[in-house]
This record gives structure tokens, C-alpha cells and sequence, in this order.
């Protein structure tokens, strides 16, 4: 791996079910079962509150990141809310209250085999 | 807010010997997520966050007797080396508890405000309207979710009296406040709604102290606390109905003179 290896950022928004539980189940296990490495996170909104190192380093991280979340605008202040505010560029959200798994799915493991 | 040291770090090794099956795969993952801990899985492809300065433990599909403790290449992080093929899922969360791994789920339901400063005018309308000491002003003035853990859950009252719709609870059902996109007609009613509160007398609570007053003085001369409970209800109900409020939030609403020294913070805060 090297340090511009695309990252996948997972997050199975735990602690509510606003994010249909059919869809991030698949999604999840399209991940697991695809052989691309990523990051799982609990639940993005509780690292923001704790304002979790894992999304600053990220955040400073100078791979491009698919984050694999809800909505777009909610994903970039909730890291902004860690002081971890993402940049401009490279970075894709995916969000899986509106997608289904299988177009979300298409869209990270396109997007990641396209850049290895 | 304040931040987290990472302690034990999890991960799913897919590359060293034998890897979970497919199906068992999705369910140590998912068993472990609404454990509460984050887990890094490696792949033939892509990267993963980089390292941080907490212990690694690489959960793999092997027995348990070729459980080992090592160190990484660099020598400077411990990594505990666990096989997991023994184990169901409880198992395996139980494990990654016994190692104090990352985070054990919160008794508190991530619910706090998302401040959209792209939008955001700093208006402090959502200073002045939080009872319970959510928001702050930083040391540049801009105002701030200072402590995320006073919002009450499910309570998304503060981004109804945003004007700009600047504020977001990503959990929410509807949009624009869980985040969609904001439309025009969004703002119109954002908009119209503070109009109307501006009419009515100023801010919240002006309106309140007014109908409070008011009430006050008639109720006292009626001597009728029936019809004062009544009248209270009524308010509370539409209050509840208008901003989507949980009946428990209204049940933990501050006292009269806690709302009033609140309001006069405020106002000493927008007026600095």
C-alpha cells in the first residue's frame, strides 16, 4: 500500500436507524466481501462529538477518501465539527440514506479499483 | 467537545492465512460496529488511515493457540495477534472488550447540532433560543456547539428558528435539517417563521416573558389555576407541535428564573 492509496471510510450510523438498516448492511458486506481494504467506523457523529483523532487523520491524510455516510453537507460539518474539516478535493461522499447498495456499491468499488 | 486518545486500535486481517467466510465476515463486522468500536479491514487493494500511536490488535480466521504479542516493524507499537475461529460473535466482542479496544458504545445517542457555516450569518438566534447551554461563542466570536452532550435527543428546535437554515442534526428524518441539500422554498419558510416570532415580540423569550406576564396577571385576579394549567398546556402543546419537540424535552425545561438569567446572558452576548 502506499500513501495515496485510496481510503474507504464505512460508517454503520449505529446509534440511529435513519439510515436504512438493508442498505448499510449490504453495503457493509459488499465491502467486507470485495477484498478492498477500509475503515468501519461506529457511528460518524459520535467521533465528531468526541472529536475522534481517527477523523483528523483522515481529514489530514493526503489520500484521496470515499466516504461512505449520508448527506453530503451533514458528513462535511460533522468532520468540521471534529476540527477535522476535510479538503476540497479527492474526497467522495456517498450517502446511504438516499442510495441504494447496489449503486452505492458500484460508486466506491468503481471509484477504488479505477484509482489502485 | 473534547478529544479522544486512541488506545488499542482493531483489525480485521484478510491477508495474512486463512480469511473468515464471506457471511461470518459481515457479521463479526457488524456485531463489532454496534459494539461500538471502529474496525480498520485490510485488503489486497486501497489503503486504510493511517497508523496512530495506539496498540494493534489483528483479529485473524486461525485457532487460538497461534494467539501471539509482537511489536510493528518499527518496533515502537505493540500488536496482539488474536485468532478468532473459535469464537461466535459475542465472542469475539467480548475479546476486543477484554483488550480496552477504541470505545464501548455511549449511553448517550450522538443527537447535537451541525453547524452549516457556509450558511451560517451568526445571527445567534440559536444561542438566545438553546434553554439548555448548547451553544457558545468561540474567541473569534463565532458562535459554536460548545457542549454537544446538553442537546436533548431528538430535539431539533434550534435549527426551526434558524432563519438561514444553517443548522443540521444529521440524524433527522427530514430535510434540509438532516443535511439534503437546502432548497429555496426551505429558506422562504425559515425566514417567515423568525418574521412572525419578530412580531410577535422580539425573540422567544420576550414572547414568553410577555405571555408569562400576561397570564400572570390575569390568572391572579381570576384566581382560576385551571384555567392557568389549561393555558400552559395549550402553549406547550403548540410550542411542541411548531418545533417538532420531544414531550420530555418540555418536561426538563428550566425553571421561569433560569430562563430569564439565560436570556439575559444571551443578550449580553450579542450585544458585546
Amino acid at each position: 500500500m502506499t500513501d495515496t492509496e485510496r481510503r474507504i471510510v464505512y460508517c454503520h450510523c449505529a446509534y440511529a436507524r435513519v439510515v436504512p438498516p438493508e442498505v448499510k448492511d449490504e453495503v457493509l458486506a459488499g465491502l467486507a466481501n470485495s477484498g478492498v481494504a477500509f475503515d468501519a467506523v461506529p457511528d460518524l457523529c459520535e467521533l465528531a462529538a468526541r472529536q475522534d483523532p481517527a477523523l483528523q487523520r483522515l481529514a489530514s491524510d493526503t489520500a484521496p477518501v470515499d466516504v461512505v455516510a449520508c448527506y453530503p453537507r451533514a458528513v462535511k460539518w460533522l468532520f468540521h465539527a471534529a476540527e477535522a474539516s476535510l479538503p476540497e478535493a479527492g474526497v467522495t461522499i456517498h450517502n446511504m440514506r438516499t442510495d441504494t447498495a447496489q449503486a452505492t456499491l458500484a460508486a466506491v468499488l468503481g471509484t477504488a479499483e479505477a484509482k489502485a | 467537545m473534547s478529544a479522544t486518545e486512541a488506545t488499542v486500535r482493531v483489525v480485521l486481517d484478510q491477508q495474512a492465512g486463512p480469511t473468515l467466510e464471506p457471511e461470518r465476515r459481515s457479521a463479526v463486522l457488524r456485531s463489532l460496529l454496534e459494539g461500538g468500536y471502529a474496525v480498520t479491514v485490510t485488503g489486497e487493494g486501497g489503503g486504510v488511515s493511517p497508523l496512530d500511536d495506539a496498540e494493534l490488535l489483528v483479529l485473524r480466521e486461525l485457532g487460538n493457540d497461534t494467539d501471539h504479542d509482537a511489536e510493528s516493524t518499527e518496533g515502537d507499537l505493540p500488536v496482539h495477534f488474536r485468532g478468532v475461529a473459535e469464537l461466535d460473535d459475542a465472542g469475539v466482542l467480548e475479546m476486543v472488550q477484554g483488550h480496552g479496544a477504541g470505545r464501548t458504545a455511549p449511553e448517550w445517542k450522538p443527537w447535537f447540532p451541525v453547524i452549516d457555516y457556509d450558511r451560517c450569518t451568526n445571527c445567534m438566534q440559536c444561542l438566545s433560543f438553546c434553554l439548555f447551554g448548547v451553544y457558545d461563542v468561540d474567541g473569534d466570536k463565532q458562535i459554536d456547539v460548545a457542549n454537544p452532550d446538553k442537546c436533548k435527543t431528538n430535539c431539533p428546535a434550534c435549527s426551526r428558528v434558524c432563519p438561514e437554515v444553517a443548522i443540521l442534526f444529521p440524524k433527522y428524518k427530514n430535510g434540509p435539517i438532516n443535511g439534503d441539500v437546502v432548497q429555496a422554498e426551505d429558506v422562504d419558510r425559515e425566514k417567515m417563521k423568525t418574521d412572525i416570532s419578530s412580531l410577535l415580540g422580539g425573540n422567544i423569550y420576550s414572547l414568553l416573558r410577555q405571555r408569562h406576564e400576561h397570564a400572570a396577571s390575569r390568572f391572579s385576579k381570576e384566581r382560576d389555576e385551571d384555567r392557568a394549567l389549561k393555558e400552559r398546556k395549550r402553549c406547550l402543546a403548540k410550542l411542541q407541535k411548531d418545533f417538532d419537540i420531544p414531550a420530555e424535552v418540555l418536561d426538563q425545561l428550566p425553571s421561569a428564573e433560569a430562563i430569564l438569567e439565560k436570556a439575559k446572558a444571551a443578550a449580553n452576548t450579542t450585544e458585546d
